[in-house]
């Protein structure tokens, strides 16, 4: 097989990779490689493996390829580099392969699953980059900051350091700011028996505390019964599900779950995020060995979404400006709850322009999959790897969209660094924010 | 040349099938026992309901978004796909082989008609040489076992038509006609060209977990 | 254990407050909790704009703070809530607040008779444990998983030994977590430190770590077992020979193993927290013997009735006799006992409560928004807006019932002859 070299540059320095190369032997590259091949993989990786006929029709799923026209990172480019050489190889490649293929399967890849949508033999082209990201896990060499979130996850099961006290005390400050808004206002502490545990990714007790303060008075205005946990397993997020290291994911669904089941609640409601909304709904509770969460997981635009059509709340003005909306990978291809973004922004908003692809069809924001996790070493790579993303915005802004909603953090982040990098000037709003800035508030 | 004759259609002939049929029900039923021990997954997760609707939505000329968005590579796949199986298998001139020897027969095409099928499937493999060659997405995850296994595919259906049109060497092309579609069935279970019966399940299995859990669709 | 023989235990319902008028005393009522014996039932309160306190039985604590939070009785009754006045944070015991002030406290617990309290505090950043006012003498960096022995002398949290600074993942993986009993640190560090347990005479320590990224196992008193695994989770002492036991996953099984070496020749899907009973005799845990299902298993053996979604709030009897637990099938939950699983589903069940010879078992349940208490399997046809865990008297042939009535706002403690409840 001819080794041709992506133009996608490995000299992106990362201490997490780097340092980690320099503690690697072939020794141990082939050791751990065939535990993991003998161990953990069998038949779907052989039958994927020796299914794909090579065709390339999956690379124009991938916004990565559709935006620099690089071969090597088409879906099937990606796998080409890492898992072929592997299994070919049985694990005898040597440190710098593992370093690009630590940074293809981190960086270049995010999961997003529309490869599988590409690919006339519906291959999980993600499922076998986890399994390159599970090696590189196993091996030591992950990219510095996604790591970073990882071992916070474990010293604290948050995603951002942050102490258990940190949590209950800011959720006390928002619910302060909020009974400025609407006085007899409570974010509900370690209620048991509330109808609903509300979780939230560590980001948002961390630097988006007024998005706690906005579901608050959602909660508080449409009447329903909830309540936030004084404990850890308070966060759905999981980048340990994207780094590779499942036992620690387990053990973050397993606090999350129990937080539940602890407060007797019949139904967890997280926020707006997608890679959570993966973690707890069909990947890290089937680590546990539960086929569905064990307690039903609602994700906030399923809730939204029956507020509005229950009319629990009600919208007194609409947004004015023109929205467009982006579709959160997770929660469109992870859940099918395109239709359900659609009606909310219909009900709350004066106008919506589609981007187009869209719905299960839409292109990833390029932060998603841990890829922006990965922090400020891979942040211009990123950016320019998603420059169809910019070309669809570009796109609707020039129809006259203003504003983007997009109901997940990750893809916030990435689309915040697109818009900025290619000069769109949009604003970026959650459906939260949205529906917090047009419903109506009980009088105070 | 006679005793080669023999010999290819004789005992060659009854060494592909059996590589042909021994090989796929190995590698299906070693793959499903497989399965079972190491992805278990497949089993919790498969939905025959929408396994089926996955499939048939990539059974069907254009019925997916990428079907649509190459419409070239997919008239000529489909067609190229139909023709590999219908020319051989309703050739008159191999009906009459069946008949002769186990004296079974079923219908035949009309020897134009297969002639023409014929041709689609050396123009559809033409296709797929100048995509690789050509088309940089492709040419970059092709090896040269690809070329491999577009020659098997490619050879049974150029010698067959140069036997039937009796073009110059002929004889000898009958041969090799013979020779290369056993060369190509005892192939389809130790190579890539077993994506024709590993399809239903990865097809099947991204389905299920597309529809049954993340109600989406995947095509 | 507490003493409920002193309670009140004449047949009868008492009323103890109507929770309904005090929504028209204050600006702001939380949700209601009632004391173990019944005889009181408080809320946090805002008696003013800015101001929290705590209503008690209709009284109103003299004090105001600027925020209360964590109302819960103690098993002697004892009422507690955590409080702040001026940016400083204690705990207030029946009004009367800790001399000790910090600058955040958070997650009490009680011994099990109650005599003692514990919370977690935080300090000018440093955290510590605090017993009875008596805050630990070393803080440290970061605290969490703080644990208390039953008898509430001993405390343990997992904390941080050594610092490194943000993003320094390699520091991080030398190992800077520990083991604090009481403030004092194990001599030894490890990457992580997660659930922590006492041994059942209070002396020893057990906590489930992390040696490096890949490899978990237990450490007893500070020394890790000799064996590590792909996993662990919460592991526990035997009463019977100070023997630790903690669920530990292998080739992709979970297994249960003691001391290090595997003592069930059975693996599982999932197994996870096992438990002893009181006697040390039997080990029962909450396990998934296949993928998707979930019962119980005793010394090994699983149950044969199954659960779809999941088990939890598994229990011995105080004889040990018996283990009950609540599982949940198709989004419908219900209370099985010794693998049989009780008639009646309902939206949500709380942990079953056995009376002290074992015989008999109640537990709290709901259906549509209603509560109600299934005894030995029977349905209470009565039903209330809500109810708390239910407790048997001393002798088992009563039981004390603490709850609301159906379109009621008043609070009644109530004891039934078992004899009488159908």
């Amino acid at each position: 097989m001819t080794e041709s070299v992506s133009k996608e540059s490995s000299l992106i320095a990362d201490e997490g990779l780097d340092k980690g190369l320099a503690r690697l032997t072939s020794e141990k590259i082939e050791k751990t490689i065939k535990t993991i091949l003998t161990n953990e993989t069998g038949a779907r990786l052989k039958t994927y493996v020796s299914t794909c006929v090579h065709c390339g029709l999956c690379s124009d799923a991938c916004h990565v390829y559709l935006s620099n026209r690089d071969p090597a990172c088409s879906p099937v480019g990606k796998i080409k580099q890492t898992i072929w050489e592997i299994v070919k190889k049985k694990g005898k490649v040597d440190a710098q392969f593992i370093r690009r293929a630590s940074e293809i399967a981190y960086t270049e890849c995010n999961l997003c699953r529309r490869c599988a949508m590409y690919c006339p033999f519906g291959i999980d082209i993600s499922y076998m980059i986890l399994i390159v990201r599970r090696i590189c896990h196993k091996l030591g060499v992950t990219p510095h900051y996604l790591q970073d979130t990882a071992q916070s996850h474990s010293a604290t099961l948050n995603q951002m350091w942050v102490k258990d006290d940190e949590w209950v005390d800011t959720l006390q400050w928002q619910e302060e700011e909020a009974q400025d808004e609407i006085g007899d206002l409570r974010i509900p502490i370690d209620q048991e028996g509330a109808d609903f545990f509300y979780s939230v990714i560590a980001p948002e007790p961390k630097f988006r505390a007024q998005l706690i303060y906005q579901a608050a008075v959602i909660f508080h205005s449409a009447g329903v019964s909830w309540t936030m946990p004084a404990t850890p397993g308070w966060d759905n997020s999981d980048m340990c599900m994207f780094s590779g290291d499942n036992e620690m994911m387990g053990r973050l669904k397993k606090a999350h779950f129990e937080t539940a089941m602890r407060l007797k609640v019949k139904k967890i409601v997280m926020g707006e995020c997608g890679h959570a909304f993966r973690s707890v709904y069909d990947v890290g509770n089937r680590w546990l060995g539960f086929r569905e969460p064990p307690i039903p997981i609602i994700h906030s635009i399923q809730f939204f979404y029956e507020l509005l059509k229950e009319g629990r709340i009600k919208i007194a003005k609409k947004y004015a400006k023109t929205v467009t909306l982006h579709d959160p990978c997770n929660t469109v291809r992870g859940a099918g709850l395109h239709e359900m973004i659609r009606m909310i922004a219909h009900e709350t908003c004066e106008k919506v322009i589609e981007m187009h692809p869209n719905r299960e069809h839409n292109y990833c924001c390029n932060a998603g999959g841990g890829v922006i996790n990965c922090g400020p070493p891979f942040k211009n790579k990123r950016v320019e790897n998603n420059s169809i993303k910019a070309d669809q915005l570009r796109n609707v802004k020039e129809q006259g969209a203003e504003t983007v909603i997009a109901p997940c953090h990750n893809c916030h982040g990435g689309l915040e660094d697109i818009i900025h990098t290619y000069k769109l000037d949009m604003d970026l709003k959650f459906l939260g924010d949205i529906i917090y800035e047009c419903m109506e508030k009980p009088e105070e | 040349m006679h005793a080669v004759y023999n010999f290819v259609s004789g005992p060659l002939l009854w060494v592909s099938f059996i590589l042909f049929f021994g090989g796929s029900v190995y590698r299906i039923v070693s793959m499903v026992r497989m399965a079972k021990k190491t992805d278990p997954v497949v089993y919790h997760f498969w939905s025959l309901k929408y396994a089926l609707r996955s499939i048939f939505h990539w059974i069907i000329p254009f019925a997916s978004e990428n079907m649509r968005k190459q419409p070239a590579m997919t008239i000529v796949t489909f067609a190229f796909h139909i023709c590999l199986f219908i020319a051989p298998l309703f050739l008159f001139a191999h009906i009459i082989l069946f008949k002769a020897s186990w004296n079974i027969s079923w219908m035949y095409l009309p020897d134009t008609v297969a002639d023409i099928m014929t041709m689609i499937v050396i123009g559809a493999c033409i296709f797929f040489l100048v995509r690789r060659l050509k088309l940089p997405e492709v040419k970059y995850v092709t090896s040269c076992s690809d070329y491999v296994i577009l020659a098997i595919v490619a050879a049974p259906f150029i010698t067959g038509f140069w036997t039937f049109h009796q073009l110059p060497g002929f004889r000898i092309m009958g041969i090799a006609h013979i020779l290369s579609g056993e060369i190509m069935l005892a192939a389809i279970p130790f190579t890539r060209l077993s994506h024709m019966f590993f399809f239903p399940f990865t097809r099947g299995y991204m389905g299920s977990e597309f529809g049954a859990v993340r109600h989406a669709r995947d095509w | 254990m507490i003493n409920k023989q002193n309670w009140d235990w004449e047949n009868g319902e008492k009323e103890i407050a109507d929770i309904g008028t005090w929504k028209d005393k204050f600006l702001g009522v939380e949700e209601p909790y009632p004391s173990p014996d019944g005889e009181k039932i408080a809320a946090i309160v805002k008696p003013d704009e800015m101001e929290f306190s705590v209503c008690e039985n209709g009284t109103v604590w003299e004090e105001v703070y600027d925020k209360v939070w964590y109302l819960r009785f103690g098993p002697d009754n004892r009422l507690t809530a955590l409080v702040s006045d001026t940016a400083e944070w204690t705990l207030a015991v029946d009004q009367a607040a800790w001399a000790h002030r910090f600058d955040y406290v958070w997650d009490t617990h009680f011994s099990e008779d109650g005599r003692r309290i514990v919370i977690a505090a935080q300090k000018d950043g440093r955290y510590m444990g605090v017993t009875d006012d008596t805050p630990w003498e070393t803080d440290f960096e970061t605290m969490n998983n703080f644990s208390v022995s039953r008898d509430g002398e001993q405390t343990a949290a997992a904390v941080q030994i050594v610092s490194f600074q943000s993003g320094d993942i390699f520091k991080f993986q030398e190992g800077t977590y520990s083991v604090a009993v009481n403030g004092r640190a194990w001599p030894n560090n490890f990457v992580n430190v997660w659930e922590i347990a006492f041994s059942p005479d209070n002396q020893h320590v057990a906590a489930a770590i992390r040696v490096n990224l890949y490899d978990y196992t237990i450490a007893v008193d500070g020394v890790p077992w000799r064996q590590t695994f792909n996993g662990v989770w919460e592991p526990q002492f035997s009463s019977r020979d100070s023997s630790v036991t903690a669920p530990v996953r292998t080739g992709g099984k979970w297994m249960l193993a003691k001391n290090g070496e595997v003592l069930w020749d059975r693996q599982f899907v999932q197994l996870w927290h096992h438990q002893y009973s009181p006697d040390g005799a039997t080990i029962a845990a909450i396990v998934a013997p296949e993928f998707g299902r979930w019962t119980v298993a005793v010394n090994g053996k699983p149950w044969s009735i199954t659960f779809g979604d999941l088990v939890t709030d598994m229990v011995f009897s105080p004889d040990g006799a018996k283990v009950a637990c609540v599982g949940k099938e198709k989004g419908q939950w219900s209370i099985a006992i010794d693998g049989v699983r009780w008639p009646g589903a309902f939206d949500m069940a709380w942990k079953p409560v056995f009376s002290h010879d074992g015989n008999n078992v109640a537990a709290k349940v709901e259906k549509n928004g209603q509560y109600s208490l299934v005894i030995n399997g029977k349905l209470l046809q009565k039903q209330f807006d809500m109810i708390w865990n239910p407790i048997f008297s001393p002798d088992g042939d009563k039981l004390l019932i603490r709850g609301i009535k159906s379109g009621e706002t008043k609070y009644y403690r109530q004891v039934v002859p078992l004899a009488e409840l159908f």
